[in-house]
C-alpha cells in the first residue's frame, strides 16, 4: 500500500492509530479537550467495523480504567484516554495495573488545573504522571509527543513497550497537540491478535495451573520481593528506553529543556535566539519517565544555563536540577492556567533570566 | 508437622471407608481462611462445583473483590482476577466485552457491591453485561473488623455504629438487589441463603441458572446470598444463623426477585 | 512564498474553522507542511471562534503565534481584537457586514471582501466562508484552486461531494469581489 497521508487532529490521530495498530479495546469517559478520541472510535461502533475493536463509553473514569484492567488481564491490547481531572480519578486503577504488572495504554490530553481548572492546554500533570500519581512505588513509561505524527506513532510504540515490560504506558499530551491538525503518515492496518503470554487469564485448561491477576501480597516479605522485582524491571527500562531529541546542542551556550507543545515553542525560540547570535539549543525528552538525566548531566558543563519551558509552575525543572547536580543554573519559564507562552515571550524572559542584553 | 492429606485418604480407603463426597477439582487444597460457620466457603464451593459440572472451567474467568473474599483466587482453582474495591463489575465488563465467548462472574460483598462500587454495579446492570454477579450480603464489613455495611440493619451494632445503626444518622439498610431488579439490563435476580441443606440446594440451582443464562446473551444474572458473619456479629455460628433467620431474612426476603419470562 | 501564518476569526457558526480546514487540506495537496490550530471550548458555541493556519515549505515550529502574516476578521469583535496582530507590512482582510468601526492601521495592507452581501445576493449563504477564502487566495495565492478542490474531495464526506462545484464557484466569486482598501 502506498504511503497514506491524512490531515488529522491530534486526538483523531490517537484513535486512528489505535484501530490501525490492532488495539482490542477502548474504554473511556468524555472530557474536553480529548472527547474526539472516543467520538472518532464510536463512529466505527458497535464493535469497530474495521477490526472488531471494542469501544465503550464507561460511566466514569474510574470504571473505564478498571475495564482496561479487566481486558488487559486477558492479554488484550486495551486503552483509555482522558484529560487531567479524569486522570486524577484513574490513579487508583493505574496503581493496580502497575502492581499487577498489566500492559495497557493510557492517554492524558492535559488541561489546566488544579480543580476543575480550565479546558485549555497545560503541562501541570507532570508530577502526577512521572512521580507515581497513585499509591505505592511504581512508574509508568511516559511518552510525550510534540507533533500529531508522534501522537499517532506513540500509540503503537506505547502498546509495544507496555507488552514488552508488562507495565502501563502513558502518552502525556496536551490540549494543544490534541486539538491541532497536522499531516500524518498512516501505517498499514495490523490485525488484532491475542497471544498466550503465560500470565494472562484465558480460562484454566486441564493441563496447566490456574492463573490469577493480583496486586495483593499480604505477607510483607512477599510484598517486598514483588516490589524488588518491579524495581528491577524499572531499572531495565531506564537502561533501554530513554528517548530524547537534541536540536543544535553541539555549539549551544544555553539549553532549553521542553516537551510536548512547549518544545514546539522552544524550537522557534532557538531560531529567534540564533538570529540575535545567542547560541541556544534544545533537549527534548521524548520519554518523561525514564528521564534523560545522564545526557543532561553530560551537557551541563558545556553550557552556561538551562531553561525549562513548561506550561506549569515548574515541575520538570526538578528532574533537570537533579540531573545536572548543580553543575549549571537551571531556570524555568512558563505560563499557567491554559496559556501557551508565545516564542517571543519565552525568548524575552529567557534573556531576562540569564541577564543577556 | 503437616498432615499428608493424600496418604490419609489412602489409609481411610484401605480401612474400608466409602467415598460419599469429593471436593470439586475447581477448589484448591488451600484451607479456607473464613471463620467457622461463615457462608463464604459454601458459596465458593457451589460456584466452583457448578463450573465443573457444566464443563466450562477452561472458559471461565472469575473476578474477586476486596473484602473477606479478597483472596478468593487462592481457593478457586480457575483463572481469576483480583479487582480494586468496588470495581469488580467494571473489571468483569472489560473481560467480557473483549472475550464474549467466556463465562465471566464477579464475587462481591455488600461493601464492595453496594457501597464503594454502587456506580459500577448499577451501570454494569444497566448495560446488561452478559455476566453473573454473586453478591454475599452479611450486613457487616468482616475483613476490616466489623464496621457498618450499607446493608447493616437498623439497630445493628458495629465498630463504626457502636450504638447501633440509626436511619437518621447512617441511612437505611440498602437493598440494592431489589433496585437492580428494576433495571431492564438485569435478566435474572434472586436472593438465596446457604445456612441449611435445603437452602444450599436451592442456591446451587440459582448459581447454575446464572451461568446457563450467559449462553443466552440476555443481560446480568444476579444472585444475592444472605449469609451470617458470626465474628462480625459477635455471636456463635448457631446464634448467628438464628439471628439471621429472625432479622436478616425479614429485611432481605429469600426467593426469586426477577425471573426470565418463559417464552 | 515559504511560510504563511494566518489567523481567521469570527463568530462561531460562520464556518471559520472549516474554512481553515479546507485551506489546510489544500496545503497538504500542494505538498506543504501545515498546522491547523483552533481556539476551542465554550466560545465555539455561538461566541467567537478563531483558527491559526500555517502553510510552509519547511518544518513548522510553534503553532502558537502572536503576530501573523495575514489576519481575516469576520466580525467587529475579531477586528477589534486582532487588528494589532498583523505583522507590519502584513495583510488584513475583513467583511464590512455589521462593522461599526473599520481598520485604522496604516502600516499594513487592507482588503475588503463583501462576502456576506454577495452570498445573500446569490442565495448561497452556506458557502459564505468559501467566498472569503476565494478573496483571500486571489491576493495570497499560497495554494492553487485545483488543490483546494482536491482538498475538498479529501476532507468532505462522500455525500457532500455534490456540493463541491458550488464551493468552487464560491471560490471564484470571492476572488472577483475582493477590493483593495490600502496597500503599503
Amino acid at each position: 500500500m502506498a504511503e497514506e497521508i491524512q490531515l488529522l487532529k491530534g486526538n483523531e490521530a490517537i484513535a486512528e492509530a489505535a484501530i490501525r495498530c490492532g488495539a482490542d479495546a477502548y474504554f473511556g469517559y468524555p472530557i474536553t479537550p480529548q472527547s474526539e478520541i472516543i467520538e472518532y472510535l464510536a463512529q466505527e461502533d458497535p464493535y469497530n467495523k474495521r477490526t472488531g475493536m471494542v469501544v465503550l463509553q464507561a460511566e466514569s473514569e474510574v470504571a473505564a480504567i478498571n475495564m482496561v484492567y479487566g481486558a488487559a488481564s486477558t492479554g488484550k491490547k486495551a486503552m483509555t484516554s482522558s484529560s487531567s481531572p479524569g486522570m486524577s480519578l484513574k490513579q487508583e486503577g493505574i496503581s493496580y495495573l502497575a502492581g499487577a504488572e498489566l500492559p495497557c495504554l493510557i492517554v492524558n490530553v492535559a488541561r489546566g488545573g488544579p480543580g476543575l481548572g480550565t479546558i485549555q492546554p497545560s503541562q501541570a500533570d507532570y508530577f502526577q504522571t512521572v512521580k507515581g500519581g497513585g499509591h505505592g512505588d511504581y512508574n509508568m513509561i511516559v511518552l510525550a509527543p510534540y507533533t500529531v505524527q508522534e501522537q499517532y506513532d506513540f500509540v503503537k510504540l506505547g502498546f509495544d513497550l507496555a507488552f514488552k515490560y508488562s507495565n502501563p504506558v502513558m502518552i502525556l499530551s496536551d490540549g494543544a497537540i490534541g486539538q491541532m491538525m497536522e499531516k500524518v503518515t498512516l501505517s498499514a492496518q495490523v490485525p488484532r491478535e491475542t497471544k498466550d503470554y503465560g500470565w494472562n487469564v484465558l480460562g484454566k485448561s486441564e493441563n496447566r495451573e490456574r492463573r490469577y491477576i493480583t496486586s495483593l501480597y499480604l505477607q510483607s516479605e512477599v510484598m517486598e520481593q514483588k516490589n524488588l522485582k518491579i524495581q528491577a524491571k524499572y531499572a531495565e527500562i531506564r537502561k533501554n528506553e530513554i528517548r530524547y531529541e537534541e536540536i543544535q546542542t553541539d555549539d549551544a551556550d544555553y539549553i532549553l529543556v521542553a516537551y510536548g507543545i512547549s518544545a514546539r515553542i522552544a524550537r522557534k525560540v532557538i531560531r529567534l535566539a540564533r538570529a540575535e547570535g545567542i547560541k541556544v539549543g534544545m533537549l527534548r525528552p521524548i520519554t518523561l519517565w525514564p528521564f534523560p538525566s545522564a545526557r543532561l548531566k553530560e551537557l551541563a558543563p558545556k553550557v552556561q544555563g538551562m531553561l525549562t519551558v513548561e506550561m506549569s509552575a515548574g515541575q520538570m525543572i526538578e528532574d533537570v536540577r537533579l540531573a545536572v547536580e548543580g553543575a549549571v543554573p537551571v531556570k524555568h519559564y512558563g505560563r499557567m492556567g491554559g496559556i501557551i507562552a508565545s516564542p517571543t515571550e519565552v525568548f524575552i524572559n529567557f534573556k531576562k533570566l540569564f541577564n543577556i542584553a | 508437622m503437616a498432615v499428608d492429606i493424600e496418604q490419609y485418604k489412602k489409609d481411610l480407603l484401605a480401612q474400608g471407608a466409602e467415598v460419599v463426597f469429593s471436593k470439586t477439582k475447581n477448589l484448591t487444597d488451600t484451607p479456607f481462611s473464613y471463620c467457622g460457620g461463615c457462608g463464604h466457603g459454601v458459596a465458593h464451593r457451589l460456584i466452583m462445583e457448578v463450573i465443573e459440572e457444566m464443563g466450562i472451567t477452561a472458559d471461565t474467568i472469575g473476578v474477586a473483590p476486596v473484602g473477606c473474599a479478597v483472596i478468593a483466587y487462592e481457593f478457586w482453582n480457575i483463572d481469576a482476577v483480583q479487582a480494586a474495591h468496588g470495581r469488580a463489575t467494571a473489571v468483569a465488563t472489560g473481560i467480557k466485552r473483549t472475550n464474549p465467548e467466556k463465562f465471566v462472574f464477579s464475587y462481591q460483598g455488600d461493601g464492595d457491591l453496594a457501597a464503594i462500587g454502587t456506580a459500577e454495579t448499577v451501570h454494569t446492570c444497566n448495560r446488561g453485561e452478559n455476566i453473573a454477579i454473586f453478591f454475599i450480603n452479611n450486613g457487616i464489613y468482616g475483613m476490616t473488623g466489623g464496621q457498618m455495611a450499607p446493608t447493616s440493619l437498623i439497630g445493628m451494632r458495629s465498630s463504626t455504629a457502636p450504638y447501633g445503626r440509626q436511619h437518621d444518622v447512617h441511612g437505611y439498610p440498602l437493598s440494592l438487589t431489589n433496585l437492580l431488579a428494576e433495571l431492564p439490563g438485569t435478566y435474572y435476580v434472586t436472593r438465596q441463603a446457604v445456612e441449611t441443606a435445603a437452602h444450599v440446594r436451592t442456591c446451587k440451582k440459582a448459581i447454575r441458572q446464572a451461568f446457563e443464562n450467559q449462553k443466552l446473551n440476555k443481560g446480568v444474572s444476579l444472585v444475592e446470598i444472605v449469609t451470617n458473619c458470626n465474628s462480625g456479629w459477635k455471636m456463635t455460628a448457631p446464634q448467628a444463623n438464628k439471628w439471621m433467620k429472625e432479622n436478616m431474612f425479614p429485611q432481605y426476603p429469600l426467593g426469586d426477585i426477577k425471573v426470565p419470562k418463559t417464552e | 512564498m515559504k511560510t504563511e501564518e494566518l489567523l481567521i476569526a469570527g463568530f462561531g457558526g460562520q464556518g471559520v474553522l472549516s474554512m481553515g480546514k479546507i485551506l489546510a487540506y489544500a496545503g497538504v495537496m500542494q505538498g506543504k507542511e501545515v498546522v491547523w490550530m483552533p481556539s476551542y471550548g465554550p466560545e465555539m458555541r455561538g461566541g467567537t471562534a478563531n483558527v491559526t493556519v500555517i502553510l510552509s515549505d519547511e518544518q513548522i515550529d510553534s503553532p502558537v503565534l502572536m503576530k501573523f502574516d495575514t489576519v481575516i476578521v469576520l466580525n467587529q469583535q475579531s477586528l477589534d481584537k486582532f487588528e494589532q496582530a498583523v505583522k507590519p507590512g502584513g495583510r488584513l482582510f475583513y467583511d464590512s457586514n455589521g462593522l461599526q468601526n473599520f481598520p485604522t492601521r496604516n502600516d499594513i495592507n487592507i482588503y475588503h471582501i463583501p462576502a456576506t452581501a454577495k452570498a445573500a445576493e446569490l442565495g448561497t449563504t452556506k458557502v459564505f466562508n468559501i467566498m472569503v477564502l476565494g478573496g483571500y487566495l486571489k491576493i495570497v495565492p499560497i495554494v492553487n484552486v485545483e488543490n483546494v478542490e482536491k482538498g475538498l474531495y479529501k476532507s468532505l464526506p462522500e455525500r457532500a461531494h455534490k456540493l463541491i462545484p458550488l464551493n468552487i464557484e464560491a471560490l471564484h466569486n470571492g476572488a472577483s469581489i475582493v477590493e483593495v482598501i490600502q496597500e503599503v
